[in-house]
């Protein structure tokens, strides 16, 4: 099972809506994965600035993650806590700097995302309860993906929620399963790719992140996937300016789409649009087998 | 007519309504939101009519009743239909009218993978075009496709007669192009007719059937058994 929903804005007075239609529409979406469920926000930042999700902060931690980030960017960063999630914002030129200061963090710190603009939040439980977490409903943005997950290749872990970070700005769902992943994870890692853990999804986005790592275009990764990814799988895939859709050949896990003058909506079932303004009269349609479907703002 | 708002009322209850309702009853549907399951399990002769769109197997194993859709419908819509009528006034996903012995499944949009997959006797009219592995193990019944056809048509084929207007993308295995005689143009003139389809004739959609090498034995192949 599993449930994906992605949501892409095309009319930016909708940009303040955007966490609480994505919240109802991942909540729809529940009775396909009620174990985990987690979402990216794409919402800007600053010119020159980074912006880094780390997830595992509680209140017995916060306090020295916090004063040692602040010590690397020299004090002119912010940190934003929700739940047990932390958003750092800082100068671009501190990125290695903070990513490494991240990963020697022991005590159940994590490295979720980093970019210019995504922020990546997910937990284990009902999707109502971890967007509620978050609050979610009050994020504002351009776009945004999210899942919920009916664990089936690995445990039900944060790690194991969905999506997926493995390169700047990237993210990606899945809804299937991978059969090839173990070896192509061994293939990655040859390639100088980290993995977190054993799901099958993670090497989806690795793979992805790997070729737009070689200077390839998103669909052009995307395409390439058809030919090295042996499972099945619909795929949403998030990038700083918009998003993506592919299914693999056989389309065997669902997925439908509606388009108006102000968004693009992706669901894995219609239940998740009926909420979204003028819906009514979207054009609503499934996406095929085998081709990329692809949104982006002009950047 | 009455009507159901399932907005106030739910699946359940509409369904059980509907299922005991007696012939001749007409019913709508209001705010059906892309629930599954909607309107199943009919036997009755009424009409019901769904104001929006359905998910996954809406009228499924219908018996008599006339269901229309307005709007989409989501995987398996008819799926195991015995008789009656089935309307998708949008598209349809999936599996659409799966494993139907009988009726009329009617989509006015196009039809996703897997259309009529393992038909046994139900009459399928997409106005639009079907998507890959349609009629796959089609036993009986009739498949009309104003538009184009997927890959992988009619693929392990028994009885099923496949009327495709537009592209077929590839047939599948033991699937081949037939001759179409009169009574097979008269076949699909009807069904055009029944499905209030008027703007194609008979004479430009070509017959695909089963060449019928699979399932017959063949004393060639002992050794493989």
């Amino acid at each position: 099972m599993c449930g994906i929903v992605g949501l892409f804005l095309k009319n930016r007075a909708l940009e303040p809506e955007l966490g609480r239609l994505t919240s109802q529409m991942l909540k729809t979406m529940t009775e396909r994965g009620p174990d985990s469920a987690g979402f990216a926000v794409y919402n800007g930042a600053g010119k020159g600035q980074r912006k880094m999700t780390v997830r595992g902060l509680s209140d017995g931690n916060i306090g020295s993650f916090e004063a040692g980030f602040l010590e690397i960017i020299g004090g002119s960063g912010e940190v934003h806590k929700r739940h047990d999630h932390v958003i750092l914002i800082y100068a671009a030129e501190h990125e290695p700097a903070v990513r490494a200061y991240v990963d020697m963090f022991d005590d159940g710190v994590a490295f979720a995302s980093s970019g210019e603009s995504i922020e990546l939040y997910k937990g284990v439980g009902l999707p109502e309860q971890v967007a509620a977490h978050f609050a979610l409903e009050k994020m504002s943005g351009t776009h945004a993906i999210g899942h919920t997950r009916m664990a089936t290749e690995s445990a039900v872990t944060v790690a194991g929620a969905h999506p997926f970070s493995t390169g700047p700005d990237q993210c990606l769902v899945h809804n299937g399963s991978l059969s090839n992943h173990n070896s192509l994870r061994r293939q990655l890692v040859r390639e100088g790719l980290r993995f977190e853990t054993e799901n099958d999804s993670e090497v989806a986005a690795g793979y992805l992140s790997w070729r737009l790592s070689k200077g390839e275009k998103l669909d052009q990764a995307l395409k390439a996937s058809l030919n090295d990814l042996d499972g099945f799988y619909t795929f949403v895939v998030g990038t700083r300016d918009g998003f993506a859709v592919l299914r693999d050949p056989v389309a065997c896990k669902p997925a439908v789409m509606a388009e108006t003058d102000d968004y693009v909506a992706f669901a894995s079932e219609y239940r998740s649009f009926a909420g979204l303004p003028g819906i009514a009269s979207a054009e609503v349609f499934e996406p095929e087998p085998q081709r990329v479907y692809h949104w982006e703002h002009a950047a | 007519m009455q009507t159901i708002d399932l907005n106030t009322t739910t699946l359940r209850e509409l369904n059980s309504r509907l299922q005991t309702e007696n012939a001749g009853a007409s019913w709508q549907v209001a705010n059906p939101n892309g629930r599954h399951a909607l309107a199943v399990g009919l036997t009755q002769p009424i009409e019901v009519t769904i104001e929006g769109h359905a998910g996954y197997y809406a009228a499924g194993m219908n018996q008599q009743a006339s269901v229309v859709i307005n709007g989409n419908a989501g995987q398996g819509v008819a799926e195991n239909m015995m008789s009656g009528r089935v309307h998708v006034k949008g598209n349809a996903s999936s599996s659409a009218g799966a494993t139907a012995h009988g009726g009329l499944l009617v989509i006015e949009g196009d039809a996703g993978a897997r259309c009529g997959i393992s038909m046994k006797g139900v009459d399928i009219v997409v106005r639009g075009s079907i998507g890959h592995m349609s009629a796959f193990m089609a036993q009986s019944g009739n498949l009309v496709v104003c538009g184009d056809a997927g890959e992988a048509l009619g693929d392990s084929l028994y009885e099923t007669r496949i009327f495709v207007r537009g592209k077929v993308r590839g047939l599948g295995a033991d699937c081949e192009e037939k001759d179409m005689t009169p009574e097979d143009r008269a076949i699909v003139t009807s069904l055009l007719e029944k499905a209030g389809v008027t703007d194609c004739k008979a004479e430009d959609f070509r017959l695909y059937g089963s060449a019928r090498t699979l399932y017959h034995f063949n004393v060639d192949n002992a050794s493989a058994y």
